[in-house]
């Protein structure tokens, strides 16, 4: 996020893999800063991203920690959080 | 001043008077259906859209499965929107009063070959794996359906007019006779017969009739596909459906195509406010959570309100008007209007063109209420 | 559950929320408190400042808000309001009931979408909303960025995105030069540091083309955005980038006082010289009331708080600065007004309403907003219209405020209602 070398980094995963985050970091932007792009399928199948950043789009929901639908553009990262991009 | 000329004027499109526009329109009848709002946009939006046999009484019975037959018999003609999903039902029992009663409703189906099997409570927990341990069984009734309803209620309506029928939507009814439509612009239809599909709003034109507004509320959830895989109802369902006048909840839940799960019931006399009330969603979800509690943290994204048109006897009212010679009523089918709208259409255009109906008519005549003495 | 009391509780911790707090709280007596659903406060413009200030406005109401005793409830959404004087919130926690005797909205705006062909590609974002991604640590150095749309918002995001590396291809500004060189010499006359905010951006974008009068037809890419064509009515071109942030200008965030049945005009809540609405202690302020940017929230939200706090004197030393305020906005209006061009950029296989998939061609054919709604669940998804309602206002007419039920926001089933 910044280059202030006194930010903690968290571990977590997105899909099943490790990823170090900035502490403060958002999820939506820990998930695309881990090279994944598709959030989610639209009701048709079509891959979907975040597009609002700000709650109301509903377009960045991913599963966190076994509850579906967060919308991940909303939360901030913590330690250990696992984190699932909807591929169903 | 207009003046239109038709054969039968049908006042009101929500699903039940555009199943009557069609089945008069392939009569070769000239119909005109007329509507304040857009077709569909009433208690036919507001409700869940389940296909079901109900076995509360014969007459209740015959009318459904007449009238499932022919949804099913519809279904390849009707199109993707309509989401037409043979999901089944599933009676829920939670004690042993009500695993006799699964046993009663088997026998009552089994007997008038509708298909329905018992289910162990290890035979529930199979079927709806989201369901609370500890449930006493249930009934599964394949043959039951789900689709969505305004979509219907217009596929329904465009295929009238694709036989002939012309529609005037967006114009609000005055009066009503057996023989005239006054609209409040001033225009004047005049018809060889009328029919009030009209719903809750059937008694504002033609006076004294017994169908009084029974309030429901709704919740629908984000998408969760598979988590309920029928139509889930609770055998206490039918103890509110009947009871009393006072307000009642009962545990319904809906899955629909997209995976989104409809959560009802209530009922309510009485009320004609069409705010949500929180008391009383807050009584559905607490009934619904104690058959599914992992309702509890799945996102409710949208409430809202309806009002089924109910009548004294839960049967609905087709047929002639008693006094009125030409007006014919189609309207107080409570909350089985979605499935019942077939069944009524045909017995309705048997009636208007003077042919024997394929199902007795006798039970949902309107003048049976002048003659029975019988108001719950 | 019991029930926590303030005197003036406000919703939404923006600059106007925060400003209104702070006149209602510097008058001692009261019991303040401000909700807003992000996990820090700041609302939009202000991101990402709370922890460490960089503009001057946002680091001098931020130590305005710590010093005057005021409670603030991050990460709070408002779902209901259950009764008159009680609202209920979900957090992290659980449901909470909250009751106050006067309410505050300042709920502010969200980007006006317009749907164009692939506009739901993944990358193709909101301009605040790549702005909101990166301050929220999306790592965009090195990333070719094409900002489209309309709005002074659109050079702020080109500068923010600069300055965290993003490599600014473009900004495509719909707006013909026309009625921006008006809007500008109309600024030099009334609002000079305005002005001079504005050039400054512009200074910090050397090497950024700048280009009024482009709008983009079309994203194009496999799976995720490649390029964007981009037009200025007479020719077109490819732009290829990583990220287009995209949006048409500023929408009230209605919802929650179409539920407090709060009038409204022209997309906005109606509201007094005092900042009250119709309906009883309740005041609206800042973007809700018309979009005009910082200053306008900072004065309207002094004012409404000034007045629930009871000093009407106070809120009325306000009114010059907040009539010139509202003039801006006015401009703001007229400058920025989408032009005819962007009704036809969909075609009938575009999506329209994201949450159900319903395509341009599908309500196209639909006669009325409500048969639209019922036929093809258009609007009625999770974000309830949010994204596509002012759109489908934009394309076909259809009126833009829908009546608003509980929740405002999806909000887990148990929590729905407070026991």
């Amino acid at each position: 996020m910044s280059s202030e070398a006194t930010q903690r980094t968290l571990s977590l995963t997105i899909n099943g893999q490790p990823a170090q985050v900035a502490e403060g970091t958002l999820v939506a932007a820990a998930v695309l800063a881990s090279g994944q792009t598709v959030f989610r399928q639209s009701i048709s199948g079509q891959p979907r991203g975040p597009l609002c950043g700000m709650g109301i789009c509903f377009e960045c929901r991913l599963s966190i920690d076994g509850q579906a639908h967060r919308r991940s553009c909303q939360i901030v990262c913590r330690e250990g959080m696992e984190i699932s991009t909807d591929v169903a | 001043m207009t003046t239109l000329i038709c054969d039968v004027a049908v006042v009101g499109a929500g699903i039940v008077g555009a199943a009557c526009a069609r089945a008069l329109a392939r009569d070769g009848l000239r119909v005109l259906v007329i509507d304040a709002r857009p077709a569909g946009s009433g208690a036919t939006a507001a409700g869940m859209g389940h296909l079901v046999v109900m076995d509360d009484s014969e007459p209740q019975f015959a009318l459904n499965r007449y009238s499932q037959q022919l949804w099913a018999e519809l279904r390849p003609e009707l199109p993707r929107e309509v989401e037409y999903e043979s999901c089944g039902t599933l009676w829920v029992a939670a004690d042993d009063e009500e695993l006799v009663e699964v046993h009663r409703k088997q026998a009552f189906f089994a007997a008038r070959n509708v298909d329905a099997q018992a289910l162990s409570p290890r035979e529930l927990a199979q079927a709806e794996p989201n369901l609370r341990p500890g449930l006493a069984g249930g009934l599964r009734v394949p043959g039951d359906a789900v689709i969505y309803p305004p979509c219907a209620a217009q596929w329904l309506l465009d295929d009238a007019v694709r036989r002939g029928a012309r529609t005037m939507i967006g114009s609000e009814v005055r009066s009503l006779t057996g023989h005239e439509v006054t609209l409040a612009d001033g225009t004047r239809v005049s018809a060889g017969s009328t029919v009030n599909a009209a719903g809750c709003a059937a008694p504002r034109l033609t006076a004294g009739l017994e169908v009084r507004p029974r309030k429901g509320h709704l919740v629908i959830t984000d998408r969760y596909p598979g988590y309920v895989r029928h139509q889930l109802i609770e055998l206490g369902y039918l103890k509110s459906a009947h009871g009393s006048h006072q307000d009642s909840v009962a545990f319904n839940v809906q899955p629909r195509a997209t995976g989104q799960l409809l959560i009802g019931s209530s009922r309510q006399f009485d009320v004609t406010d069409p705010a949500v009330e929180p008391r009383m969603v807050r009584r559905m979800i607490d009934r619904a959570l104690e058959y599914l509690p992992g309702l509890a943290r799945l996102s409710a994204v949208r409430t809202w309100t309806g009002f089924r048109a109910a009548t004294p006897d839960a049967l609905p009212l087709i047929g002639p008007h008693l006094a009125e010679p030409g007006l014919f009523l189609a309207t107080g089918h409570e909350g089985l209007g979605i499935t019942t709208s077939l069944g009524t259409a045909e017995l309705l255009a048997a009636q208007i063109a003077g042919r024997t109906p394929a199902i007795p008519a006798e039970a949902y005549l309107p003048e049976r209420l002048a003659r029975s003495a019988v108001h719950v | 559950m019991s029930l926590e009391r303030y005197d003036v509780l406000v919703v939404g911790a923006g600059p106007a929320g925060l400003a209104a707090a702070c006149a209602a709280a510097e008058q001692g007596s009261h019991r303040v408190a401000v909700v807003d659903d992000n996990p820090s406060a700041g609302g939009q413009i202000w991101r990402g400042e709370a922890g460490r200030p960089k503009s001057p406005s946002a680091a001098q109401w931020l130590e305005r808000v710590r010093a005057s005793r005021l409670t603030m409830l991050a990460g709070a959404q408002v779902v209901d309001r259950p009764e008159p004087g009680r609202l209920l919130l979900e957090t992290d926690a659980g449901p909470r009931e909250i009751g106050y005797q006067k309410l505050i909205l300042a709920t502010g705006a969200r980007e006006l979408f317009l749907p164009f062909p692939a506009w739901t590609l993944p990358n193709v974002t909101g301009a605040g909303g790549l702005q909101a991604l990166v301050k929220g640590g999306l790592p965009i150095q090195g990333k070719r960025v094409v900002v489209a749309g309309s709005g002074p918002l659109l050079l702020a995001v080109a500068v923010a995105l600069r300055e965290h590396g993003a490599i600014v291809r473009v900004v495509a500004e719909q707006a013909p030069w026309s009625k921006l060189l008006r809007f500008g010499v109309g600024l030099a006359f009334t609002a000079r540091e305005k002005v001079q905010q504005a050039v400054g951006l512009w200074g910090k974008l050397s090497g950024v083309r700048l280009l009024s009068g482009t709008w983009p037809v079309a994203a194009e890419g496999n799976g995720r955005l490649e390029q964007v064509t981009l037009t200025n009515g007479r020719r077109r071109w490819h732009e290829p980038c990583d990220y287009l942030a995209c949006g048409f200008g500023l929408v009230a965030n209605l919802e929650l006082p179409l539920l407090l049945g709060c009038g409204t005009a022209g997309g906005f809540v109606t509201v007094d010289s005092m900042q009250q609405t119709n309906q009883v202690d309740v005041y609206a302020c800042g973007e809700l009331t018309g979009i005009g940017g910082l200053e306008k929230s900072l004065v309207e939200g002094q004012i409404a708080g000034y007045s629930a706090a009871g000093r009407e004197d106070r809120a009325s030393e306000l009114f010059a600065e907040r009539e010139k305020a509202r003039r801006f906005a006015g401009a703001l209006g007229q400058a920025f007004a989408l032009r005819e061009e962007l009704r036809k950029l969909a075609t009938p296989e575009t999506i329209v309403c994201r949450c159900e998939d319903v395509t341009a061609g599908r309500l196209a054919a639909q006669p009325d907003a409500r048969t639209a709604k019922l036929q093809t669940r258009c609007g009625m998804g999770p974000c309830q219209g949010r994204v596509c309602g002012a759109a489908t206002s934009f394309l076909y007419g259809w009126p833009c405020e829908p009546s608003v039920r509980p929740p405002i926001f999806p909000v887990a089933t148990e929590n729905m209602v407070a026991r």
